[in-house]
């Protein structure tokens, strides 16, 4: 497998040094792995610090700046961040106002960011914390760690960050967050598998002329395996497994988001099918958001997130922000 | 009794059982997890021997604190919060002995083994390292050799269980019939004990 790496161990910090290198706006600090707006702390404004595994880029790094995160912790390629990079963040950006982890449900980001909210209360650090998990091919929570966090991340980040921005107090971040959450639902499908530089090799074997439903973003295969489909086809799949978990009585954010190797052309292709079936299945659509956001690496494939959004939300989502992965109205 | 030498011995030597082994974990987690178990802990262990060298801790609660400490600060995933926990809480449970007897060592350990089962919520037979950890906390009273001995048993008895917990879970039946990268690595540090003894 050829990569565009010097060596595996200092992948992710070769990427936050050119990250620095590209976005003067941002504060990176590559040695404790922590990426903050550099105007930060913003003056009683509620602060959002997020991060993950690397490899899904721009998650979270690329969503820092005004309009939507404070800082973002990477961690190691799919492996969460330590708690001391968050403790680290939440401190460097911390007005008073207090500081809202996002976390997706994965054991180890739950874990990590437990601890540092804990670590950071005892620093005299007012911390809430909200749990995306949007993941409907994760059907029998009883019996795994729960629903994953995927596609809605970007919506919690974008439409809390709006709030926040606007000045609203730690309680209610919190709860637009959970909000956005609760109404956000996911599904996504792979046709192909990633590669992490440490490995080297394709972390699950997946056929030519086979496509996995269901999938996360870590490159853990997904739940079922069938026989290539079409675009269409793939479209009907995905968006009736959102739908048998939500039922939009108003219009709906749409996220149709490449894994990281779909090229933009597929994508779009794709979401013209998603856009298809939603209004067979009389769904109106109020945004639609096509892209490469919520990433694995080079893994081939797509997911689709759909949000039911109000008012408030849509005025939230709508609101500017300027980070690298993500910008408008300003 | 045991020294805090024989627990720098211990960390020392599942580090390098760790460095030894971090390809097989590695590819144990490659087809449940996401293929980093083996580097993940290769880098926390290397950090806990690189502290302890320069800290040197002269009690064995120091030393398993300190080292579970570091193991937090610098794994990640969720192996890092549950090893760290293992460690720093086992540590906590020794208080500040200066020697302390293998019963009480067996002791610390189930604390810290029930730390672990309460943070990340597993049971036996969700195939995990608790598989591992929980038989080898009940032969400790024998022997170093005898928790070896069920630790390795109960990694390999994960094989044909399907995964509740962590990420394996989300492979539903098709985590059956591999075997769990936690508990052949929870195996790892149950034998660096016996060979921390010299036994």
């Amino acid at each position: 497998m050829k990569m565009l790496i010097n060596v595996p161990e200092t992948v992710v910090a070769d990427a936050l040094r050119g990250m620095a290198a590209a976005h003067p706006e941002l504060a990176v600090d590559v040695e404790n792995r922590v990426i903050v707006r550099r105007d930060a702390p913003v003056s009683g404004k509620v602060a959002l610090v997020s991060g993950g595994g690397s490899g899904h880029e721009p998650l979270h790094g690329g969503f820092v700046g005004p309009g939507m995160l404070s800082a973002a912790c990477p961690g190691e390629v799919f492996t969460s961040p330590v708690p001391d990079q968050m403790v680290r963040a939440a401190a460097a950006v911390d007005s008073g106002a207090g500081v809202l982890f996002i976390v997706k449900n994965y054991t180890g980001d739950v874990l990590n960011f437990d601890m540092a909210a804990e670590l950071a209360e005892d620093e005299g650090i007012q911390v809430a914390k909200v749990l995306v998990n949007d993941d409907v091919a994760v059907t029998d929570s009883l019996y795994t760690a729960g629903r994953r966090g995927t596609g809605a991340t970007l919506f919690v980040e974008k439409i809390a960050g709006a709030a926040a921005e606007e000045g609203r107090p730690l309680e209610r971040v919190e709860a637009i967050a959970r909000q956005v959450n609760d109404r956000s639902r996911s599904f996504g499908v792979a046709l192909s598998a990633c590669t992490t530089p440490a490995k080297g090799s394709p972390t699950f074997d997946l056929p030519a002329g086979e496509l996995e439903l269901g999938i996360g973003i870590h490159g853990e295969p997904g739940r079922e395996r069938r026989p290539m489909m079409t675009s269409g086809e793939i479209a009907e799949a995905a968006v009736d497994a959102v739908l048998t978990d939500l039922a939009p009585r108003s219009p709906v954010l749409v996220l149709v988001n490449g894994m990281g190797a779909t090229p933009l052309l597929e994508l779009y292709g794709f979401n013209a099918e998603v856009q298809r079936v939603l209004g067979e299945r009389g769904v109106a659509v109020a945004r639609t958001l096509v892209g490469n956001y919520v990433t694995s690496l080079d893994m081939a494939g797509a997911s689709v997130t759909l949000c039911e959004i109000d008012e408030e939300l849509l005025g939230l989502w709508d609101a500017p922000v300027r980070t690298p992965g993500l910008r408008w109205g300003m | 009794m045991l020294d805090a030498d024989f627990f720098r011995r211990w960390m020392t030597a599942t580090a390098l059982m760790v460095d030894r082994e971090a390809e097989r974990l590695t590819a144990l987690d490659s087809p449940i997890g996401d293929a980093d178990h083996g580097s993940n802990l290769q880098r926390g262990f290397n950090a806990v021997t690189a502290t302890l060298e320069k800290e040197a801790p002269d009690t064995p609660g120091a030393v398993l604190t300190l080292a579970g400490r570091q193991l937090i600060s610098t794994v990640g995933g969720a192996s890092g919060p549950l090893y760290g926990t293992l460690l720093r809480r086992t540590g906590k449970a020794l208080g500040d002995a200066a020697e302390v007897s293998a019963e009480q060592l067996a002791d610390a350990l189930r604390t810290g083994v029930d730390a672990v089962r309460t943070l990340g919520g597993a049971a036996p037979g969700d195939k995990t390292m608790i598989d591992a950890l929980v038989p080898a906390v009940d032969a400790l009273g024998e022997s170093f050799a005898a928790a070896r001995a069920a630790a390795e048993e109960g990694a390999e008895a994960t094989v044909p269980l399907q995964a509740r917990k962590g990420r394996a879970s989300y492979l539903g039946e098709r985590s059956i019939g591999h075997q769990d990268p936690g508990a052949t690595s929870a195996a790892l540090l149950v034998a660096a004990l016996e060979e921390a003894a010299g036994e």
